[in-house]
């Protein structure tokens, strides 16, 4: 799918105004145009998809950024903003006919404030190195996507990031205060404030997750949280996938709230103990990973009451973290699931549905049957406390068909989360990779209220146009190579 | 789609073709809050009733006309709760109010507001069409997050007629303490204990009187208790203190003076603005009982990051919440148009423009 793409020609008159007119106020260094300075910026985390952008920009102050897009809302150019880069959704997928806005240089932190419990922060800043600034004060950023010494908290913003922590801490949605920035236009603008709520509608909601479709963010308020003063972790074994999802269950119905509780298939144990050697029980058929943090008497509290829950929940063999160490080494295996594939296979495909948790095993019963359709693997590592569901297919993209059957695996098991009750992104964006299985989860209306409130920041559409909403042309073609149960998702579309 | 929500999208439909102003309301106890609500009233009650709630899910699925009271004990009956602890503002409080009004108690600076609570909401939008937006689950970035951006737009964007909200457990132990403090020290003292930890749900002053509810293991609470000092209420009178000031009944409240709602940034100073105060939020939230101008009170929160909103008030013709930048305004009135083209849902409950 990607090859093709990035063999669009660029319309050299076009690039050759665009650069001039951008040259006018950016140093030469930041305008980037010929191909061998543009391609590395061909792709993000979702390496299938790669597009070469027709200029890139990579300015350095707010001015800059508001005159990058006031030149291009004026010439008409599409804008497709950039963070680090590591986004699994293809939502920062250049357009062979955009500029691709770099907000790279963006890496400062301009604030901490250990009174208030705020940080200031430019969106290039690395979501780790707002926890790393305010450590000295004993605070630290809550949302902690496994990416997190990588990626930046301009693009958590955009996808609305979660991590292992946010069932107790929350989403970035949750932990933002405010957003500095800029509509497509140029004209500057800022969501929410430094004091809890703002006056009318709840925009810094609205555009939390809006994949860089709304606003240019220059700068984030996050609030910081007290670091707990210890943490600890047990690592329970299950001989049934079933029975862990109960246990899970079990332990939120306790009135237990863990910090972190995470699930991993035995595939993915195995996987990642010969990458890691976290010291996973290898016959589990599922592990848990449950972390209590707060005062040492609450974690030896609260540890004890899940050891007995998970225990009654039938748990074969449970071991509890006896020191930093040993707990970190716990989450290693977890934390590297996704590196671990990777040695294992030539290429994987992420998934990132949300289900109730009470389906889990229904869910995980259709993937192994997805597994004998397609013939393809599929180990499974999933933010239990949550219902955040992450298979991943492995496969090799050198194969054109294992490449077609895995996009067919994907898209069937997105589907069945959407069929009992869930969502097909918990925290990974639609981007372009999952903007078909959108005419699924969304009817015609939903979608044109979605492209309604993209009309209201963004007219002419320039700003990162083809992502996330689908528009109701392609559902309706989509639609047709998708009928279920004899129902048309959109029948009063007109069909090719 | 059943019944009452057929019901209540069609007078929405007809209403928007004869462009007739519609009133939004539940139970009404929220009819002092915002701009003098107009047009024909729509009782939102005929839709009503708990659609789901697994406690284990941490989830509960609620229909707009259920009263507020229900559902929270019905929560209470699996030992959960809303954890933004809306005030009530009265026993006919319903679902859909709390939502569309936004307001969140005591707990809130610790917790999170209504909107963070929210996963998923339907809504019949201006036109009469049923949406759905968001879901049952604690994550989704499936399309814009229409769900939270609904928690606290008064009902100018549509009836939310169902709503689905994350609810937590109830803490296993809270505690109460009583300190004497002045206004200068209390805030700074509120702030340095927000950044420990400590598990302070709750603070409001009074008078140079600190009120502070922790939250959490007893064990944990033993060791904050000692770090913070100050005298320790009894439980029944603790729990009847955070209701009656969740419910805004305490004395400070009383009286036909009109109440101003500042929201600040937490560490702001005090203002010197005339009248009686009573903070909360560990210093987020400033109550203010004063005849000052709306004008001084606007531009003193607006200097110090924050915003003015007359709360309840006899006189509210001349607005009730801050004015918005022009970049903001302009989005304000597009997506109203989105969501209501024709401008009949609580038209001027918002602002006056729409």
């Amino acid at each position: 799918m990607g090859e093709a793409l990035s063999l669009t020609q660029v319309n050299v008159e076009r690039q050759r105004a665009v650069v001039a007119a951008l040259r006018g106020f950016l140093p030469q260094e930041s305008v980037l145009w010929r191909e061998e300075e543009t391609r590395p910026y061909e792709c993000d985390g979702l390496t299938a998809y790669r597009h070469v952008p027709m200029v890139v920009a990579l300015p350095d102050t707010e001015e800059q950024v508001r005159r990058v897009l006031k030149t291009c809302h004026g010439m008409g150019v599409p804008v497709v903003p950039r963070g680090a880069g590591t986004g699994l959704s293809g939502g920062a997928l250049p357009l062979g006919d955009g500029v691709l806005l770099s907000m790279a240089k963006f890496m400062r932190i301009l604030r901490v404030d250990p009174l208030a419990c705020i940080a200031v922060v430019q969106p290039g800043v690395r979501n780790a190195a707002i926890s790393d600034a305010a450590v000295r004060f004993g605070l630290y950023y809550a949302p902690d996507p496994s990416s997190q010494i990588a990626c930046s908290i301009g693009g958590n913003v955009a996808e609305n990031s979660g991590g292992v922590h946010c069932l107790k801490y929350g989403l970035t949605v949750h932990n933002v205060l405010g957003v500095r920035g800029y509509t497509i236009d140029g004209e500057p603008i800022t969501f929410g404030s430094e004091a809890l709520d703002s006056p009318g509608y709840d925009l810094l909601a609205l555009v939390i997750g809006s994949e860089g479709m709304l606003a240019v963010t220059t700068e984030i308020t996050v609030k910081l949280l007290p670091k707990p003063r210890c943490a600890q972790v047990i690592m329970a074994s299950f001989d049934d996938v079933e029975k862990a999802g109960d246990a899970v269950a079990a332990v939120l119905a306790a009135g237990i709230v863990p910090a972190g509780l995470e699930m991993m298939d035995k595939p993915a144990t195995r996987a990642v103990e010969e990458f890691v050697h976290a010291g996973y029980d290898l016959d589990a058929v599922a592990i848990l990973l449950c972390e209590s943090d707060g005062s040492p008497e609450e974690v030896a509290d609260e540890i004890a009451r899940m050891k007995a829950v998970l225990e009654a929940g039938g748990a074969t063999r449970m071991s509890v973290s006896r020191d930093e160490d040993e707990r970190l080494r716990f989450w290693s295996g977890r934390k590297a699931a996704f590196g671990a594939m990777g040695r294992i296979s030539p290429d994987y495909y992420c998934m990132d549905g949300t289900i109730p948790r009470k389906r889990l095993g229904e869910v995980l019963t259709f993937i192994a049957q997805m597994e004998k359709k397609y013939g393809l693997r599929c180990p499974n590592v999933f933010h239990a406390g949550d219902g955040n569901l992450h298979p991943l297919i492995l496969f090799d993209a050198n194969d054109p068909d294992q490449l077609t059957r895995t996009e067919q695996f994907a898209a069937e098991v997105l589907e069945k989360c959407i069929e009992v009750g869930g969502t097909i992104t918990g925290e990974h964006g639609v981007g372009v990779e999952k903007i078909d299985q959108m005419c699924a989860q969304f009817g015609r209306d939903e979608l044109e209220v979605f492209h309604g409130i993209k009309r209201a920041f963004d007219p002419q559409g320039l700003l990162n146009p083809g992502k996330a909403v689908p528009t109701l042309v392609r559902c309706a073609e989509f639609g047709r190579m998708h009928v279920r149960g004899g129902q048309l998702r959109h029948p009063e579309l007109p069909r090719f | 789609m059943d019944a009452p929500i057929a019901a209540l999208a069609g007078a929405i439909r007809e209403a928007a073709q004869a462009r007739r102003p519609l009133r939004l309301r539940g139970g009404g106890t929220k009819d002092f809050y915002g701009g003098e609500p107009v047009g024909e009233p729509l009782d939102t009650r005929v839709c009503s009733g708990i659609t789901s709630y697994e406690p284990s899910e941490l989830v509960v699925t609620a229909r707009c006309g259920t009263p507020l009271a229900e559902l929270e004990s019905a929560l209470a009956a699996s030992g959960q709760m809303l954890a933004f602890e809306p005030p009530h503002f009265g026993r006919a409080a319903t679902l859909g109010g709390c939502i569309a009004a936004g307001l969140s108690g005591p707990r809130r600076a610790a917790a999170g507001s209504v909107r963070d609570f929210v996963l998923g909401a339907r809504l019949i939008d201006g036109r009469g069409r049923v949406l759905a937006f968001g879901g049952q689950v604690m994550k989704n970035v499936a399309g814009y997050d229409v769900s939270r951006l609904v928690a606290g737009s008064l009902g100018t964007l549509g009836l939310i007629v169902e709503v689905s909200l994350k609810v937590l457990p109830k803490p296993p132990a809270e505690r109460t303490l009583r300190l004497e403090l002045p206004e200068d020290r209390v805030i700074e003292q509120m702030n340095r204990w927000s950044g420990l930890p400590l598990s302070i749900t709750a603070t409001a002053w009074h008078l140079g009187t600190l009120a502070l509810r922790l939250s959490g293991a007893p064990s944990a609470l033993d060791a904050a208790a000692r770090h913070i000092g100050g005298e320790r209420l009894e439980e029944s009178e603790a729990n009847a203190f955070w209701q009656e000031l969740r419910e805004q009944r305490t004395p400070f409240f009383a009286g036909d003076e009109p109440l101003w709602r500042l929201s600040l940034p937490p560490s702001t100073g005090p203002l010197g603005l005339p009248g009686a105060q009573m903070i909360e939020w560990n210093g987020a939230l400033r109550w203010l009982k004063t005849n000052a101008q709306a004008h001084e009170l606007r531009s003193a929160a607006g200097r110090a990051g924050g915003h003015a909103t007359r709360f309840r008030s006899p006189e509210r013709s001349s607005g009730v919440f801050a004015d918005l930048p022009p970049a903001l305004s302009r989005l304000h009135r597009e997506l109203k148009a989105v969501f209501d083209p024709a401008g009949i849902l609580n038209r001027g409950r918002l602002y006056a423009e729409f």
